[in-house]
């Protein structure tokens, strides 16, 4: 791979060269490659085995200040004239925008080489094939094997992937990295006579010496799955609602969504001109990280050397305490705010870069989940939320819910048939508890909390 | 309805992929032998080329334009019910034998079945063909009238971003069993996005937008940009004086068209051939029982022209079918792909579809609907003492296996004693798929199918689809928001 990585590296060079003679002022390209194997097991049997490889090229070049994207998937000679040809073409017809443009030369010198990242690790392919199928059997069978009233699965899963991406631009950066990820996970099926329920649980990591074991992956789906036989729906009233970790990063990810940068300058956020407001509970501490280390050795799943824009990731604490710090931002939307970007440019294939996240956590509180849930006298414990009911230009959210009832501390049995309702800008300020209980599963985390003053609404 | 496409150009021709890159029966049969090559009892190659368009306006400038290709072919072999797959984006055939011979793996023996001679399927002619490249001048128009429109609408709109995208694909599907299958779709969507500020601060969005497997002049003259432009201007002007949604359960009242997204996510997913072959879903060993009313009959139909979720010919090469799932409240049919059918022992019904050539095809719907009933909408909302008149939805989404599903109001009202009144925030609406069509107690005679907007995703894909219905009484459903509910 060493080998060909170069030579991606110095093609990319070349597209941004070949732009630029072409007529463009300024020009960018990506090359992106990845390898993809994943099987499912169900009820035993293998159902799918995919493998395969892919690459593709991207092209963003400037005109002034006009701009226009193009990319392709066929890297033969005569495609890679077209891409260049399109793109100025393109750019040529696009209007001015007097933000446009690429970082400044003097923004990447601080740039790290991925070697120290830790977010590429061989081992993700070194299961031959029968093995993986293996993981996959043993994950589905020890969900199967926990109860008697799980005898149907949507199947056990192994997956394992690993992308290279290669990124130059006519201002001087030229960068690369590569990244591995494998996982394992089920999904099992309940039943009894109050009917069919589903749930699941995976683990995903950058090694496979780092994959929770199947035995531990495949219990825990099916206690999720079970626990939520014969769910009852509840009464509309007000009530306190905990949201479980896996809900709550959800709800801490809007945050996110309302501090970016492209939302603010669009006033479509409702966190424009809050900055240095209290905006959430004192308890509320939120931070973006793209250069974390999970553990020596180990980088985190939104850990990378440079954002889409070629600029250094960062780590920002976003609110501290209830307070809003900053906005996150990439150079297009740092330079429309009158600020210096943060480093959080995601780049596609095509198109202007956007705005994404590295690893964007709550911290932790100060009480475990059960100190939390004792201190409810009734309320919902949140497991699942269904439905696209947030509006983050008005903070208003409802969203379909599923999950366990809490009364005097205790939980009384599943609900599910309900929606939760509130405004994202009160439900921050009300959250009364935040857990203990931070962990990263994925490039986004939260502990668990309690927030007050919520509509249930049901039956 | 069935005839075979017309040739107008070299480029469109169904013989893309031969003139293009020499795919012709010889070569296809080698690649297919190799793909059952280790025992398969099926193998296909589903060859596609997509070439995408798009150009937005972005605070009154044409800030950005794109345009994209990509070009693939994906191998499937099937062993009793186990797929292996594997794709490739070069068409070399060696890239070919070296991807069929990589999904062969899923079985183990010796080879067993042979290539059968391939026989041309005749499919529908829905859509026109056309180019990409000739009018990104005219695109630049469109949306420049719309972000135009959006403002001239009501001076309180300060924001308006603007987009039109498009894409051609050519796809060619041939299989072992002698499917040999072409077609060129044209796809676009033209879309609309505004903010709203009102005198007291309080900002609102709106939204609009449509398409569908139209020529360019289709925005010149059926819907043009002012249209979409106002819709959503209008939406997001309209919710500035919106009331909290009320909480419990309430008479709910769908208007036509885009409401129909209650028919995909309330019975349309769980109609899935394969969720019912795992018995994964919630309607699963329904077939032949009541479900809803014997007012509703829900179709799932692909052979509707120029609708977003037609096709010639499903990604399987099976011409698409218009479908009955539901009969007077009676479950008639799954929606069903060859693996599936082949399971159940049925015929395909023309629904195996996929995102591209690196995706597995699944039992997938085209455009569901409702039919129209005999009721005046008036009269319907007329019978509502209070409750929620629901006309404007962002979306849905339905758990499987337990039948929930939620769908997300856009733009709602309130009816009280027979009228409608204020407008209320985003909602949500939550119900149970196998039962909620059992409280349909009137159905209009209005049926209107969606703008085309729609995208389904599914296991991680997503394929442009359309929904439809008439206007609606559902007697009873739990809204999901904050007011106080209609017994209060």
């Amino acid at each position: 791979m060493a080998t060909t990585k170069r030579v991606k590296l110095a093609l990319v060079q070349e597209i941004v060269e070949r732009a630029l003679r072409a007529g463009a002022t300024d020009a960018e390209a990506v090359v992106v490659e990845g390898d993809e194997f994943s099987t499912k097991v169900r009820l035993g049997q293998v159902e799918t085995l995919t493998e395969s490889t892919s690459r593709a090229i991207g092209l963003r070049v400037f005109h002034g200040l006009r701009t226009a994207s193009t990319s392709t998937n066929d890297l033969s000679e005569e495609s890679l004239k077209r891409l260049v040809r399109g793109a100025v073409e393109l750019a040529r017809i696009t209007e001015e925008d007097p933000f446009a443009g690429l970082p400044d030369v003097d923004a990447y010198s601080s740039v790290r080489d991925a070697q120290g990242l830790h977010i590429y690790f061989e081992d993700v392919y070194r299961l031959p094939a029968a093995e993986r199928i293996e993981m996959a059997r043993a994950t589905e069978a020890a969900a199967m094997a926990v109860d008697v009233r799980i005898q149907n699965s949507d199947g056990g899963t192994f997956s394992a992937a690993t992308s290279y991406k290669a990124m130059a631009n006519s201002r001087g950066f030229a960068g690369e990295y590569r990244k591995s990820y494998c996982s394992i996970g089920v999904t099992a099926i309940a039943q009894d006579a109050s009917g069919m329920q589903r749930d699941g649980w995976s683990s995903g990591a950058r090694t496979l010496a780092k994959l929770e074991s199947p035995e531990d992956v495949g219990r825990e789906a099916a206690k999720r799955a079970v626990r939520r036989l014969g769910s009852r729906r509840v009464k509309t009233q007000k009530a306190s609602v905990v949201f479980s970790r896996e809900i709550a990063r959800g709800i801490i990810g809007n945050i996110f969504d309302a501090v970016n940068g492209d939302a603010i300058y669009r006033h479509a956020s409702m966190f424009e001109d809050k900055l240095g407001e209290q905006i959430a509970s004192p308890l509320v501490t939120v931070v973006d990280d793209g250069t974390m280390m999970l553990e020596p050795g180990l980088g985190g799943f939104g850990t990378l050397p440079f954002d889409g824009d070629g600029l250094p990731m960062q780590r920002k604490v976003i609110v501290d305490k209830g307070v809003l710090q900053t906005y996150v931002t990439n150079t297009y939307t740092a330079r429309k705010l009158g600020v210096k970007s943060t480093g959080n440019a995601s780049r596609g294939l095509a198109g202007a870069p956007g705005i994404g996240a590295g690893n964007f956590y709550m911290e932790a509180g100060t009480q475990t989940p059960r100190e939390i849930l004792a201190e409810v006298q009734n309320g919902l414990y949140v497991t699942e939320v269904l439905g696209s009911g947030v509006n983050l230009v008005t903070g208003d959210y409802s969203q379909g819910a599923a999950g366990l009832w809490i009364e005097n501390g205790e939980f009384t049995g599943a609900v599910e048939e309900i929606t939760i309702a509130g405004n994202l800008k009160d439900m921050y300020r009300n959250i009364v508890a935040v857990g203990n209980d931070l962990i990263f599963r994925g490039a986004s985390a939260s502990p668990c909390f309690r927030v007050e003053g919520m509509t249930i609404a049901g039956a | 309805m069935s005839s075979l496409a017309a040739t107008p150009s070299a480029s469109t021709s169904p013989n893309y992929f031969q003139e293009r890159f020499g795919v012709d029966h010889a070569l296809v049969t080698r690649c297919l032998s190799a793909a059952l090559s280790a025992g398969g009892d099926f193998a296909e190659l589903y060859f596609e080329s997509v070439t995408s368009s798009s150009i937005g306006i972005d605070e009154g400038i044409v800030k950005s334009a794109s345009q994209g290709h990509s070009l693939g072919c994906g191998v499937r072999v099937l062993s009793g019910e186990r797929t292996g797959y594997s794709y490739t984006d070069s068409l070399e055939e060696d890239r070919l034998v070296h991807a069929a011979k990589t999904a062969a793996l899923i079985a183990s023996g010796p080879a067993k079945q042979q290539v059968v001679p391939f026989v041309e399927t005749q499919v529908h002619d829905l859509y026109p063909v056309i180019g990409l490249d000739a009018e990104i001048r005219e695109k630049l128009a469109l949306v420049q009238r719309a972000d135009k429109a959006a403002r001239a609408y009501d001076s309180r709109i300060t924001q308006v971003r603007a987009g039109f995208n498009d894409e051609l694909r050519h796809i060619l599907i041939a299989a072992s069993d002698g499917t040999w299958a072409a077609d060129t779709q044209p796809l676009s969507r033209f879309s609309v996005f505004v903010i709203a500020r009102g005198a007291d601060g309080v900002t609102t969005r709106g939204s609009g937008g449509g398409g569908g497997r139209v020529k360019l002049d289709y925005y010149a003259t059926e819907r043009t940009p002012e249209h979409f432009a106002q819709a959503a201007a209008r939406q997001a002007i309209l919710q500035l004086d919106a009331v909290a949604a009320p909480a419990g359960e309430m008479e709910v009242v769908l208007g036509p068209g885009w409401p129909g997204v209650l028919i995909h996510e309330a019975v349309g997913h769980g109609l899935e051939a394969d969720f019912n072959r795992k018995k994964q879903s919630a309607f699963a060993g329904l077939m032949g029982e009541r479900v809803a009313t014997d007012k509703v009959t829900v179709v799932d139909n692909g052979t509707i022209a120029n609708r977003r979720g037609s096709l010639n010919v499903d990604d399987e090469g099976t011409p698409t079918r218009n479908n009955v799932l539901i009969e007077k409240g009676i479950l008639r049919q799954y929606m069903s792909d060859k693996l599936s059918a082949k399971v159940l022992g049925l015929p395909s019904t023309g629904s195996g579809r996929r995102e591209s050539y690196a995706c597995v095809p699944m039992p997938r719907m085209t455009n569901t609907y409702m039919l129209a009933g005999e009721d005046d909408p008036a009269d319907i909302l007329r019978s509502v003492k209070r409750g929620l008149y629901a006309v404007n939805f962002s979306g849905g989404s339905v758990d499987i296996t337990n039948g929930k599903f939620v769908f997300a109001a856009s733009e709602a009202y309130l009816i009280e004693d027979g009228k409608v009144t204020a407008p209320v925030k985003g909602a949500m609406l939550i119900g149970d798929g196998a039962t909620a069509l059992k409280h349909v107690s009137m159905v209009g005679h209005d049926l209107a199918l969606d703008e085309g907007i729609g995208t389904c995703g599914k296991r991680g894909q997503g394929v442009p689809v359309g929904v439809g219905m008439p206007t609606v009484k559902l007697d009873k459903m739990t809204v999901g928001g904050t007011g106080h509910g209609a017994g209060n």
